[in-house]
C-alpha cells in the first residue's frame, strides 16, 4: 500500500536547491560494487541514490534453444526485471509491458559495444535485478550491467555509462529521481560510449523544445562523462588486486 | 522477430547507395512513400483509420468504454494502446503473445499520444475515482514493410480524430448513454518520424530492405507547436550528437508534412 | 621514433581505453579504430616493438588448436560424441578420432567407449568458430579419464597454479606424490596413490584460487601443504 505524501509544491527551491539537497547540475551519489555474485560469469551491483541494482552476466554459451542462435554473431539476451517490493505498490513479479521494452532498449545500448561477432551462435545472457527503484532505473541498469559484461571478461569496445537529463519546475537538471520523473515536465535518459562519442540508449518523454533538448542531451552527456570515471575507477580498484597476483 | 538473412549483394547495394545520396526505389535520403489515408474504415469502431506508407499497412481502431481511473490520477481518462503483429502481415511474425518489437511499437506510439496531451484526459472523467472514460487504441499491422511507427502513430492520430464519444446523464449515480455522438475532445496532434542510419547517413522512412540493413534508428514524435514530445533510439548501433540534431530537424520538418495529410485546415 | 602511447607498461586499462597512436599494431585483447588502439578488456597493458596488447585479469576459455582439454560427455552421437569443455561451445569427438580402426557402427558400440558423464582428456585438432571444435583422443596419455579428482579454475588463473617455471605445480607433485594435468580450458585432474594425497592437492589449489592476489604464495602453500601431511601422518 502506498502511504498518502504530500505532493511538494516545488520541486526546486530559491536558492536552486532540489528535494534531495542536490544542485541542478548534479549527479545523485553512486556506489558500485564488482563481482558480487558466485555463479555469475561477471556481475555488478550498483546504488545511485535510493535505487539498488544487480546485474549479471552469463555467457558466450551454446544459445538455447538453438534456433534461437545467430550464425554470425552472440545474441546478446537481456531482461530488466523489478523485485515485488522494489516500489510502493507491489509489483506483479510477472514482466511488464514497461520491463520488456526497456530489456528492449536496453540490449541495444549495450550491444554497440559488444564484440557479438567473436563468438558467433552463442548467447550472452544479462540478467538485472532491480531491487529498489527511485527514478533513472534503466540508466543505472546500464552503467552496472555494462560493468557486469566487462567483468566477465566479454571483449568490449568501451564500457556504456548512462544517465538522464530532464525539466522540472521549468528548469534543465540532471539525474531526475522518481518523485521528480513524475512530476517534472520531460524526461531524457541517455547511454553513451565515450571513446566513439556514441549514443546508444536515447529516449524522451515530456515536452521540450529543440534549444532545451539540445542542452538536456549535453548535460546528460556530461553525468554520462562523470560516472564512465567512476566505472573506469570501480573496475581498476577491483583488478589491482588480481593485478598483483599476476605479477608476483 | 527473426530477421530473415539478407543477401549480401544487396545489403551492399543499398549501403553504397545510401553514400552516394540515393535509394533502391528511386526516392531521396529525407522522402516518405506515398502516403494514403482512410478514416471510418471500421463502423463497429468509435473511430478507424487505415494508413498506407509505401506497401506498409496499419489498421487502427479506438473503442471506449467506461472503466474505473488509476489510483492515482482519479479525475483522469485513461489511455491504452497496444499493438497487434497479425501474423498475416510477415512471414517473420508469429501468432502467440505480443512480442518485444509489438510492445515496443505500442509504447513509442502511447508515448506520443499521451505525452503531447492529444487527448484532453480531464475531460473524460465521470465521477471521480470510480467511473471515467477509458480510449482504447488498438494498431493492427496488416502489412509489414518497414517504418511501421510512423505508419500506426499516423494513423492512430487519424482515428482519434475520428472517434466518436458518447453522449450521457448521469441520474441518482446512475450513468445513461443517450443517443448521439459528440467528437474525442483532443488538444494536440503529435506525428512520428523515423530515420534510419546507414553508413552514416540519415535516411527517413525506411523500408524493410533498408531496416535490415540499417545500423540504428531513431523515432522522433513532434507536437504541433514544434516541441519534442517522444523520443526512441533503437536497433544494435549507435548515433553521434550531430547526428541526433539533425536527425531532430528532419523530423520537425516532416512532421509537418505529415500533419497536414491528417489535420486539415 | 616516439609514438604516443598512453599508459604505462604493465598499467591496468579498461575496456575503452586509448592505449597507442599511429603505427602500432593491434594485439590480444586490442582493437584498432581509426588509427587508434584501444583495450577490450580489462587487463595489463603491454608494449612489444611495435605491438600493443592487453594480458586480460578476466576471461573465459577460447579453444585453441593443440591445447590440452578436460572435459565431460554430454551427448553420443550416431558416430560421435559432443564434449563440454567449459567453452562457449561444446567440442565434437567423432569416432574415428576417438578408435585406432575404421569406424563400423554395425561393430563399433560407441557408449561402451565413452558414456554420457564420463571425463575425458583430448586435443583440440581444429577449430575456426564457424564449427564446434574438434577433438582427438587418439595420441598416448588421451581418452577416457579412469580415476583421480578435478577441479574447475579460471583459465587466467592456471599460470598461479603452475607457478614461476613451474615452481608450485612441481612441489605439489613431489610433496604429495599425485599426478596433476593441467587443462588449457582450465579443468585440472588430480591422480594420485590414495584418496588423502589428491584432497591435499585439491585443497592446495582452492586455496590457490581464493589467495591468488597474495605475495608469498608459494611458500605459503608449500607450508600448508607440510603440515597437512604431517597432521595426516601422524594421525
Amino acid at each position: 500500500m502506498k502511504v498518502p505524501k504530500k505532493k511538494p509544491k516545488k520541486l526546486i527551491d530559491e536558492k536552486d536547491v532540489r528535494l534531495d539537497g542536490r544542485g541542478l547540475n548534479e549527479l545523485r551519489p553512486i556506489k558500485i560494487e564488482i563481482g558480487v555474485l558466485d555463479n555469475a560469469d561477471g556481475s555488478a551491483y550498483i546504488e545511485q541514490g535510493k535505487n539498488k541494482i544487480l546485474a549479471g552476466v552469463y555467457g558466450p554459451k551454446e544459445a538455447h534453444p538453438k534456433h534461437l542462435s545467430i550464425p554470425d554473431r552472440a545474441r546478446l539476451r537481456c531482461r530488466y526485471h523489478m523485485a515485488p517490493f522494489s516500489v510502493d505498490e507491489r509489483k506483479s513479479p510477472v514482466p511488464s509491458r514497461r520491463e520488456r521494452e526497456l530489456s528492449k532498449v536496453i540490449r541495444q545500448a549495450l550491444e554497440p559495444a559488444v564484440f557479438v561477432e567473436y563468438y558467433p551462435r552463442t548467447s550472452i545472457d544479462i540478467f538485472i535485478e532491480i531491487l529498489q527503484a527511485d527514478g533513472g532505473t534503466r540508466c543505472a541498469a546500464i552503467t552496472v550491467a555494462s560493468l557486469a559484461l566487462a567483468d566477465a571478461g566479454i571483449p568490449m569496445r568501451s564500457l556504456v555509462a548512462a544517465c538522464a537529463a530532464g525539466k522540472i519546475d521549468g528548469r534543465l537538471v540532471l539525474d531526475l529521481m522518481d518523485t521528480e520523473d513524475k512530476e517534472g515536465e520531460a524526461d531524457v535518459p541517455l547511454a553513451w560510449m565515450p571513446n566513439s562519442n556514441a549514443i546508444t540508449l536515447l529516449q524522451m518523454d515530456g515536452s521540450l523544445t529543440i534549444e532545451e533538448f539540445e542542452q538536456a542531451v549535453n548535460m546528460a552527456m556530461e553525468g554520462c562523462k562523470k560516472i564512465h570515471e567512476l566505472q573506469k575507477e570501480t573496475l581498476k580498484a577491483k583488478y589491482v588486486a588480481v593485478k598483483e597476483e599476476v605479477e608476483e | 522477430m527473426k530477421s530473415p538473412i539478407m543477401i549480401r549483394v544487396k545489403q551492399k547495394q543499398i549501403a553504397e547507395l545510401v553514400s552516394l545520396g540515393k535509394r533502391l526505389d528511386g526516392r531521396e535520403l529525407t522522402d516518405y512513400r506515398e502516403i494514403q489515408l482512410e478514416v471510418g474504415v471500421v463502423g463497429r469502431a468509435e473511430g478507424s483509420a487505415r494508413v498506407r506508407i509505401g506497401k506498409t499497412e496499419v489498421l487502427v481502431g479506438t473503442k471506449i468504454a467506461l472503466g474505473a481511473p488509476f489510483p492515482d490520477l482519479p479525475d483522469r481518462g485513461v489511455l491504452t494502446v497496444t499493438a497487434e503483429l497479425t501474423p498475416l502481415a510477415s512471414p517473420t511474425f508469429e501468432p502467440g503473445p505480443p512480442s518485444e518489437d509489438a510492445i515496443e511499437l505500442a509504447r513509442v506510439v502511447d508515448r506520443g499520444i499521451r505525452e503531447s496531451k492529444l487527448i484532453a484526459l480531464e475531460k473524460l472523467c465521470v465521477d471521480p475515482g470510480k467511473n471515467v472514460f477509458i480510449v482504447f487504441v488498438d494498431i493492427y499491422v496488416l502489412n509489414h514493410d518497414g517504418n511501421l511507427i510512423d505508419a500506426s502513430a499516423l494513423a492512430a492520430l487519424a482515428a482519434l480524430l475520428n472517434t466518436k464519444m458518447f453522449k450521457y446523464v448521469v441520474k441518482e449515480g446512475e450513468i445513461k448513454v443517450k443517443p448521439g455522438y459528440t467528437p474525442l475532445p483532443v488538444k494536440n496532434h503529435p506525428v512520428a518520424v523515423t530515420l534510419a542510419k546507414i553508413n552514416d547517413k540519415l535516411i527517413v522512412d525506411p523500408w524493410l530492405e533498408e531496416e535490415q540493413v540499417m545500423d540504428a534508428r531513431i523515432t522522433i514524435t513532434t507536437d504541433k507547436d514544434g516541441n519534442i514530445c517522444a523520443m526512441q533510439k533503437s536497433g544494435y548501433g549507435y548515433f553521434t550528437m550531430q547526428q541526433v540534431l539533425e536527425a531532430v530537424k528532419i523530423a520537425k520538418e516532416k512532421a509537418e508534412e505529415l500533419r497536414k495529410l491528417v489535420v486539415k485546415g | 621514433m616516439n609514438l604516443p602511447v598512453f599508459y604505462e607498461r604493465r598499467e591496468i586499462v579498461t575496456p575503452g581505453d586509448l592505449l597507442a597512436e599511429d603505427d602500432y599494431v593491434a594485439g590480444d585483447n586490442t582493437y584498432k579504430k581509426d588509427g587508434k588502439i584501444y583495450a577490450t578488456r580489462v587487463g595489463l597493458v603491454g608494449y612489444e616493438n611495435r605491438k600493443v596488447f592487453v594480458v586480460a585479469l578476466k576471461s573465459f576459455y577460447v579453444p585453441y588448436v593443440g591445447d590440452l582439454v578436460i572435459g565431460k560427455v554430454v551427448e553420443v552421437g550416431l558416430g560421435s560424441w559432443l564434449i563440454d569443455i567449459s567453452a562457449p561451445y561444446p567440442a565434437l569427438l567423432r569416432a574415428a578420432d576417438a578408435i585406432n580402426r575404421p569406424f563400423k557402427p554395425q561393430r563399433d558400440d560407441l557408449p561402451s567407449i565413452l558414456d554420457v558423464g564420463d571425463l575425458v582428456m583430448a586435443k583440440i585438432v581444429a577449430y575456426d568458430r564457424t564449427r564446434a571444435p574438434l577433438l582427438t583422443i587418439r595420441e598416448p596419455e588421451l581418452g577416457k579419464v579412469k580415476r583421480g579428482q578435478i577441479v574447475k579454475i579460471t583459465p587466467t588463473k592456471i599460470p598461479r597454479v603452475i607457478g614461476r617455471q613451474g615452481s608450485m605445480i612441481s612441489m605439489l607433485k613431489r610433496e604429495t606424490n599425485c599426478q596433476i594435468i593441467v587443462g588449457q580450458n582450465g579443468v585440472i585432474l588430480v591422480s594420485g596413490k590414495s584418496p588423502k594425497d589428491e584432497q591435499l592437492v585439491v585443497m592446495a589449489i582452492h586455496r590457490i584460487k581464493e589467495e591468488a592476489h597474495t605475495s608469498g604464495l608459494t611458500d605459503r602453500i608449500t607450508q600448508m601443504v607440510k603440515s597437512e601431511k604431517g597432521s595426516v601422518e601422524s594421525a
